[in-house]
């Protein structure tokens, strides 16, 4: 005869297949005064897992800054929030789900997206946009074959590059067929391939909500009696020990064995419960909220009842169940999805239950809130687990894990790049550059996703730096101001240099957000690392906690919230520490907006530089060539023109970037610039070329072009505008076309207003230096000291760039 | 005047065909619940897009059996303005109230990007605003906006100049070039033999405002409006 779970009793053991190590099963027997049952040690397994309790982060998370005079809801809730006046808030925050991908990417995918729109429902707000940050194994064999073997990239055969292009073809279409089926615009986000991500996709999911900030709710149980209610999808077998066993210890081969470890997700249920919460939340019935995420029942009404100071009491019995004959173990730790659970005013219930039954939802009262801080958990009239809420949410293990930095990598200059000779045609490594999957456009995969369903979409994927949403107020309609947001996070020099690495993905992200025209005021984050059991991987962890506290804090973008994934390794190989920042930015005026398109032939190119006057005497000055290499080593043409990544990320100063932000959102508000594009991934070459593709009046890669009547008297823009650049500068002919160092952005000025451009950058430090035109035709020329390095039709290099990512997908 | 925006269970497009015929054209415009049959003296109804029911079965299979549909049916039949805009036209033609039927886009793919349409028909309620051959610039957003019929069908929907917009180019000359989800006859819109009913993929209520991209679609409301006061004048 089977034993049923419940019945197994508990041993060292077998509280060590649960991840409980000695001292932490010691820790569970202190705060019960007891043995626990197996149902109460699956609980605290999951809620001590490293997904659920941070307990190896923690630490160095302190060091974040978290306050701001606009945030009004910092790290600890469902999502972080920030004032944006009018008496509106925005609700937002990223969250990885990196496991689930690999294992299934469209089930996994579509749960990550499921998961963070819960979370910012759950507050109350309506949510308006979502970004995905992914990160991927190569797709194609261009300058990827033999990357790096010095940071430890194992070769590329034609099975892994298949199975990459498998897997991003379901994450694709798991977040599409989420987002678009929910009814939120997907608008942004960014894509980078390395080789270390094979085994190991990145799934960062962002979303941002909109409420009145007097209608934001907390997962706060209060009031004792209060009625717990369970709303949404029945409870399945789905997703046991997700948590604890996906997204808390790393991968071996049998982890597609995993699978069914992997939620399934419903979006069309999840907008029934979207429609319905928001409704409920709307009769003052309900006192609490939260969702059923990672670790499911456990966590929703363990923390809720923590928060409040509270306890809790559920019947089991009650809960909504799919299959029969499940145990209490099953039921509490499974993760089905599109689940909440909320604390209603005594008395009031059927006024919640009735929103609930208009929308078809499953709504019961499955328990209550009670005095005394214990977490009881009742099925058939037995106690199934019986825990003190407070020391099992809040007082679970925290790790200050060994730190050890790596043994310095010792180069010299025959390990980094080599310059090709002055005056080198450049025109089919730009080419090579342009079509490479990191450069080329994102078309292919932001098509699949809706990008301008709710109306507010003022620039999508690839029309600014950053996805901006302009806001409507929730109760009258009346469009308010903008909101910008842009991801960013650059595995490959953070793992060069985490700290340096990280405040480029700071600086870069607040950059993007600069570019669109609106003024950055807070930031999420996504820690994606290797085993944090792994001495030398706390060390990255540790230095891109400093090296984002250090750039949140010379921009003035508190982290609000955020996510910590560890464990990304593969048969024990770590992927690039891979911090993915969320910035968020906002417009004050929605007709204000700067995209990355040249507008008009004629109008001047102006290359901004951030970097003080003081510093730029140094650095106009020949600079060591091997300086330069070094630096150059870490960049995207580096690796895919010569594959290699070495050196160093370029330098930062954060003072340059702040002066560059301050300068561009100026810029935007004074009206007197026609485009704006960050200097980022290829250098300045590349974001000229860009410049040129986007003006092309029937962009397919673009969702929202200005209309080409309302471009300045020039009747529609059936071909694209080209550009004319000339430069003078000293340094390497690679590196001032390819360079990546930041707190640098080109815009076009009319003429007419370049007085008025340069007055600006004066005022905010900037130098600014008119490089050339835009111009109608074919040619695009970039020329150094009077000699053309690039020099090619804008049609021939849009195509390369345009297509080749569809075409590295779509073969066999 | 009032325009009635049905939701169903999963519409998504609801908020935004609200907002482009209440703020941006400013004429009376409410929700309509998908379970009531009370069309609240509307006198045009939408039925927007999304995906309805999660578009379980067939696109627009389950949601044409809800209760209101029986009301939107005789509102029809009485000659009342229905238009049925992506989930919606899908819907209408589930509910028989337009010919065809939709498959999936010829690419198998979601596809959301800004396409050309032309208007074929100037003489029904949803395009007397527009000119013969207008060329408008409007996002689709669907999987399955892949319209079919059989020949004959096809035959009587052309000779009955029901097709009322057509897929193109920019400028209007290649309509196989413009077509994106490989539509019979780059069919993407039609209306019914009286005129009254009408429904096409793309989604005007995207492009009514420039900041957006496009406001050509408005002019397919405006039609509607016109229609309205006409209908008004007539009956005065």
């Amino acid at each position: 005869m089977a034993t049923a779970p419940t019945e197994i009793r508990v041993t060292p053991e077998i509280a060590a297949e649960h991840g409980l190590t000695p001292e932490e099963y010691r820790r569970v027997k202190q705060i019960l005064g007891r043995e626990p049952n197996i149902t109460e040690l699956g609980i605290f397994s999951v809620m001590w897992s490293e997904h659920c309790s941070y307990k190896s982060s923690k630490v160095h998370l302190k060091r974040l800054p978290t306050r701001g005079k606009q945030v009004v809801q910092g790290p600890g809730e469902n999502a972080g929030v920030v004032d944006i006046g009018d008496g509106l808030v925005a609700a937002f925050k990223i969250e990885s789900h990196n496991h689930p991908s690999y294992v299934e990417p469209f089930q996994g995918a579509t749960t990550g997206v499921g998961g963070i729109l819960r979370d910012i429902f759950t507050m109350g707000a309506r949510p308006i946009a979502v970004l995905d940050s992914l990160r991927f194994g190569p797709i194609s064999s261009v300058g990827a074959q033999h990357a790096a073997p010095r940071l430890g990239n194992q070769p590329l055969d034609s099975a892994t590059l298949a199975a990459n292009r498998r897997i991003l073809d379901g994450v694709i279409r798991g977040i599409g067929g989420y987002g678009n089926c929910f009814g939120v615009p997907t608008v942004g986000g960014d894509v980078a391939f390395e080789p270390c991500y094979s085994q190991n996709p990145l799934v960062n999911a962002l979303a941002l909500g909109i409420a009145r900030k007097e209608d934001l709710f907390f997962a706060k149980a209060k009031g004792a009696g209060n009625p717990v209610i369970y709303v949404g999808a029945k409870t399945g077998r789905d997703g046991i020990h997700g948590a604890s066993l996906l997204a808390s210890a790393q991968f071996t081969e049998q982890s597609r064995q995993k699978r069914p470890n992997v939620q399934v997700g419903d979006p069309f249920m999840e907008k029934l419960l979207l429609e319905a919460c928001l409704e409920a939340m709307q009769t003052g019935a309900v006192v609490a909220i939260q969702d059923m995420g990672a670790a499911g029942l456990t966590c929703s009404t363990v923390e809720m009842a923590s928060r409040g100071g509270t306890g809790i009491e559920i019947d089991l019995e009650k809960v909504p169940q799919r299959e029969t004959g499940m145990t209490p173990y099953e039921i509490m730790l499974s993760e089905s999805q599109e689940r909440m659970l909320l604390v209603a005013e005594k008395g009031r219930e059927q006024e919640v239950l009735g929103v609930f039954k208009k929308w078809g939802l499953d709504a019961v009262v499955v328990g209550r809130v009670t005095e005394g801080g214990l977490a009881r958990i009742k099925n058939h009239g037995s106690v199934a687990a019986e825990i003190p809420a407070h020391p099992l949410a809040e007082e679970g293990p925290v790790y200050n894990r060994p730190i050890a930095a790596p043994a310095p990598r010792v180069e010299s200059e025959r390990d980094w790049f080599r310059f090709a000779p002055e005056g080198t045609n450049l025109t089919q490594n730009f080419l090579k550059l342009l079509a490479s999957p990191a450069i080329a456009s994102k078309r292919w995969i932001t098509e699949q996703y809706d990008t301008s369903v709710r109306t507010n979409t003022l620039a999508g994927p690839g029309a600014s730096d950053a996805a901006v949403v302009r806001i409507k107020d929730p109760k009258t309609n009346e469009v308010k101001r903008a909101l910008a947001l842009s991801t960013d996070g650059n595995g490959r020099w953070c793992q060069l240099n985490p700290r340096v690495g990280a405040m480029h993905a700071v600086a870069e992200a607040a950059r993007n957000v600069a570019a669109s025209g609106a003024r950055p005021i807070a930031a999420t984050n996504c820690l994606n690392f290797g085993s944090p059991e792994k001495p030398e991987v706390m060390w990255q962890f540790s230095e891109a906690i400093d090296g984002i506290a250090d750039a949140c804090t010379a921009l003035g973008t508190p982290i609000t919230g955020g996510n910590v994934s560890f464990y990304n390794e593969t048969l024990g190989k770590s992927i690039y520490p891979t911090p993915v920042i969320g910035m968020l930015g906002i417009l004050d005026d929605v007709s204000r907006v700067l995209k990355i398109a040249f507008r008009n032939s004629g109008d001047l190119i102006v290359l901004l530089d951030g970097s003080s006057f003081a510093s730029l005497a140094t650095r106009h000055a020949p600079r060591a060539t091997s300086d330069s290499a070094r630096e150059f080593s870490s960049s995207e043409y580096s690796k895919t023109i010569a594959a290699i990544v070495a050196g160093e990320p370029p330098s930062i100063d954060l003072a340059d970037e702040k002066r560059l932000i301050d300068c561009l959102v100026a810029l935007a508000a004074e009206s007197v610039v026609e485009s704006a594009h960050d200097i980022s991934d290829g250098g300045l070459a590349v974001a000229l070329a860009e410049s040129c593709f986007a003006s092309l009046g029937n962009p397919p890669n673009d969702c929202h072009p200005e209309s080409p009547r309302s471009s300045r008297g020039e009747g529609p823009a059936f071909s694209s505008l080209s550009a004319a650049v000339h430069l003078d500068d000293n340094s390497p002919l690679e590196f001032s076309l390819f360079g990546e160092r930041g707190a640098r952005a080109i815009v076009s000025v009319s003429r007419e207003s370049l007085a008025a451009v340069l007055a600006i950058a004066r005022q905010y430090g900037v130098a600014a230096r008119e490089i050339g035109k835009v111009t109608r035709g074919d040619a695009f020329c970039i020329e150094l000291k009077g000699r053309a390095v690039i020099e090619f039709p804008v049609s021939s290099l849009r195509d390369a760039w345009a297509n080749s990512l569809e075409r590295a997908v779509t073969s066999r | 005047m009032k325009f009635g925006v049905v939701v169903f269970p999963g519409s998504n497009c609801d908020h935004d065909a609200f907002y482009a015929i209440g703020n941006v054209l400013k004429k009376p415009v409410e929700f309509i619940w998908h379970q009531s049959e009370d069309l609240a003296n509307c006198d045009a109804i939408i039925l927007p897009g999304g995906f309805s029911y999660g578009d379980y079965l067939r696109t627009g299979a389950i949601a044409r059996f809800s209760p209101v549909m029986k009301s939107v049916e005789k509102f029809a039949n009485s000659g009342g303005l229905v238009l049925g805009i992506c989930n919606g036209f899908q819907i209408l033609c589930e509910a028989g109230l337009l010919p065809g039927a939709m498959m999936r886009n010829s690419g198998l793919r979601f596809i959301c990007r800004h396409v050309y349409i032309r208007v074929e028909q100037t003489d029904t309620a949803f395009t007397n605003a527009a000119s013969k051959d207008q060329i408008l610039k409007i996002p689709i957003a669907h999987s399955e906006g892949n319209w079919t019929a059989d020949d004959a069908t096809l035959a009587q929907l052309e000779k009955n100049r029901q097709v009322i917009f057509r897929y193109t180019t920019p400028d209007g000359l290649n309509d196989d070039a413009g077509n994106p989800n490989g539509a019979i006859h780059n069919i993407a819109g039609i209306s019914n033999c009286e005129r009254n009913v009408a429904g096409l993929m793309p989604h005007p209520e995207r492009a009514a405002e420039l900041a957006l991209g496009s406001a050509d679609g408005l002019v397919i409301f405006r039609s509607m409006v016109e229609a309205l006061v006409g209908a008004a004048k007539a009956t005065a």
